[in-house]
């Protein structure tokens, strides 16, 4: 064997000796890595939860929580729906098509029932919880203002149906939780009509 | 040994053997002894070393807290509480620690700023500055896992918000952040892997590239504020002549360094250890409580000139991506620079008038990341945001029509 021919060989056992180890190395990550998904304990905690709308009174919010999130119930008057339905020009997205909700809570008022609104209640930029201004036209909102939803923490605003306005930096609407009515009173966050069907 | 002079002292004897073993005497005369930097080494100089003690503190303050404090989402908070008033001296241990973590970013942001000044992050120090900015990276890693440690208000929603910067990535965004914290929120499972990356994983990387950054800098050598490299005039001794050895000159230098920086930290520990809201913020007084965002937040000083930059963008991940921006071009600032003389003693007027808006620029965005975002603060960001950006964007074409100065052949003595 000449020492070319025995470098070539060595080279070559030294590169698939390198190759094999890697991807060794790749699958022995794997058990690491998955080990930070959510655990069978974190998953089987997020479970739905019910809720007892009967004392909601109209112009109302009800702060619940569903899987570690404050979950939001909102009775809307007829006067906030109609407050609101000549918003839809400054908004980002009116129709929802970008934004994380089931089928059922799209269009201008994105609920199964017009008058109740439920959301999760985490600002769809950074997560902060927004506060509930409802009140028409504040000082600090300025006095186009008909009432919605303002985050602290970066100035994101949202109309009564959790739609984001325009040049804020949330992206997407506030999401809608999948729930669905047990009856007329309560409402179930968290599962849908049809079995498995969360959107 | 049989042949060992009778006169020689039992310490030398023992240091013969260890050397024998373990190059003992070699790395002290390699690293100490006969390590040689700039006789005109200035105050900007001390900084490096302050950085190591405030390591020191940190690792030996942090090593103690773990012995008292619970990483669990119903513990945490109320374990902190019983450092600060049952322990005996956990508060002073505590007050350390978290003293401690401002204090190593005042001193890490001088030491970086003295590299700006004297062009020490040029060849051939690239490699050197790159695993000081991975170590800079490292460290804000390592305060932002260990601010989430106390669970109060402040910890949970600052965690919310930095956490959430991931879901900006489109596509994975959504499961990374669900990977990160391993639930659908910010729970005890997110608290304990922080608490486990807090004191292990990303203290030991610390440990490590400050050992890397060392061995760099002993292998280049040290810069000096004449930006010349004394290795280019050796004396016949092969020592070179503007050189000292580091040890005793320079660590007689740093002693004084230290003693006053001590001084200082100490009044803050005893004194001022919430620094009126700035060290330990108010709302983190308050338990974390996932269903409420406190009205105001901000996080810790040191962040809040990236905070300023991500909040100045009306749009999520433009803002995450300049936010990330703002630290890369830091990585690429040897590449920018394209002027040959690298201390500002030399320098034309156009870099040093540059590097006074980027000071300018960093301090009004880090005041404005601790207010909220409305009105005229918004606008302002946006502005010291171009100018954060314009400072290393425009840099080559700046430093490359520079008109510098003559640089001396030997390092010179101001009074």
């Amino acid at each position: 064997m000449s020492t070319d021919e025995g470098l070539s060989r060595r080279h070559f056992l030294a590169v698939a000796t390198s190759v094999t180890a890697g991807v060794g190395a790749v699958f022995a990550a794997v058990p690491f890595l998955a080990s930070w998904k959510p655990s069978a304990r974190a998953q089987a905690a997020g479970a739905p939860v019910e809720v007892d709308i009967s004392k909601l009174e109209e112009g109302a919010l009800l702060r619940v929580e569903w899987r570690g999130k404050p979950v939001w119930v909102l009775r809307r008057s007829q006067t906030m729906l109609d407050r609101q339905a000549g918003s839809s020009a400054e908004l980002r997205d009116p129709e929802s098509n970008e934004s994380d909700q089931p089928d059922y809570a799209k269009g201008e008022f994105r609920a199964v029932k017009d008058e109740i609104l439920v959301l999760v209640a985490n600002c769809t930029h950074l997560g902060c919880v927004p506060t509930d201004r409802f009140e028409v036209a504040p000082a600090d909102l300025g006095p186009d203002w008909v009432g919605g939803f303002f985050c602290p923490c970066h100035g994101s605003k949202f109309d009564l149906s959790g739609r984001v306005y325009a040049g804020v930096p949330a992206p997407t609407n506030l999401t809608v939780p999948p729930y669905r009515f047990v009856s007329d009173d309560v409402i179930v966050v968290g599962e849908d009509t049809v079995e498995g069907a969360a959107a | 040994m049989s042949n060992a002079n009778p006169q020689e002292s039992r310490g030398a004897q023992l240091l013969a053997w260890i050397d024998a073993r373990f190059p003992l005497s070699k790395m002290m005369k390699e690293h100490a002894t006969e390590y040689y930097a700039s006789k005109n080494f200035n105050w900007w100089y001390v900084f490096g070393v302050l950085a190591m003690v405030v390591l020191v503190i940190q690792l030996l303050t942090g090593i103690f807290l773990t012995m008292n404090y619970k990483p669990s989402a119903a513990e945490a908070f109320a374990s902190v509480e019983y450092i600060m008033r049952d322990v005996e001296w956990g508060w002073l241990i505590r007050y350390m620690h978290s003293t401690g973590a401002s204090a190593f970013f005042i001193v890490v942001y001088l030491h970086m700023f003295r590299a700006m000044l004297y062009g020490s992050y040029k060849k051939p120090r690239e490699l050197l500055w790159l695993i000081g900015m991975v170590i800079y990276v490292a460290l804000m890693a390592e305060g932002f896992f260990g601010y989430l440690l106390p669970w109060g208000q402040m910890s949970y929603w600052g965690a919310q918000v930095i956490i959430s910067l991931f879901g900006a990535i489109p596509v994975v965004g959504d499961p990374l952040v669900e990977w990160i914290r391993g639930d659908f929120f910010i729970s005890d499972i997110t608290l304990n892997r922080f608490f486990a990356l807090h004191v292990i994983a990303v203290p030991l990387a610390l440990c490590m590239l400050v050992v890397m950054h060392i061995l760099a800098l002993h292998e280049t050598g040290s810069n000096n504020p004449d930006g010349i490299e004394i290795k280019e005039n050796k004396g016949p001794d092969g020592i070179p002549v503007d050189g000292v050895a580091f040890h005793p000159y320079l660590t007689a230098k740093d002693l004084v360094a230290i003693i006053i920086f001590l001084i200082i930290f100490c009044a803050i520990v005893f004194f001022a250890p919430e620094m009126g809201g700035y060290f330990l913020e108010h709302a983190n007084f308050e338990p974390a409580n996932s269903l409420k965002t406190p009205e105001h937040i901000a996080p810790v000083w040191y962040f809040t000139p990236f905070y300023a930059i991500l909040r100045a963008i009306p749009d999520k991940l433009g803002g995450v991506i300049l936010m990330g921006g703002a630290i890369v071009v830091l990585f690429l600032l040897p590449w920018l620079d394209r002027c040959e003389v690298k201390s500002i003693r030399y320098r034309g007027w156009t870099y040093k008038f540059a590097l006074g808006c980027f000071v300018v620029s960093f301090l009004v965005l880090g005041w404005l990341g601790l207010m909220p975002a409305e009105g005229v603060y918004t606008l302002l960001a946006r502005i010291f945001t171009a100018v954060y950006f314009a400072f290393f964007l425009l840099m080559p074409w700046y430093t490359s029509i520079e008109k510098t100065k003559p640089v001396p052949d030997r390092v010179v003595y101001h009074k």
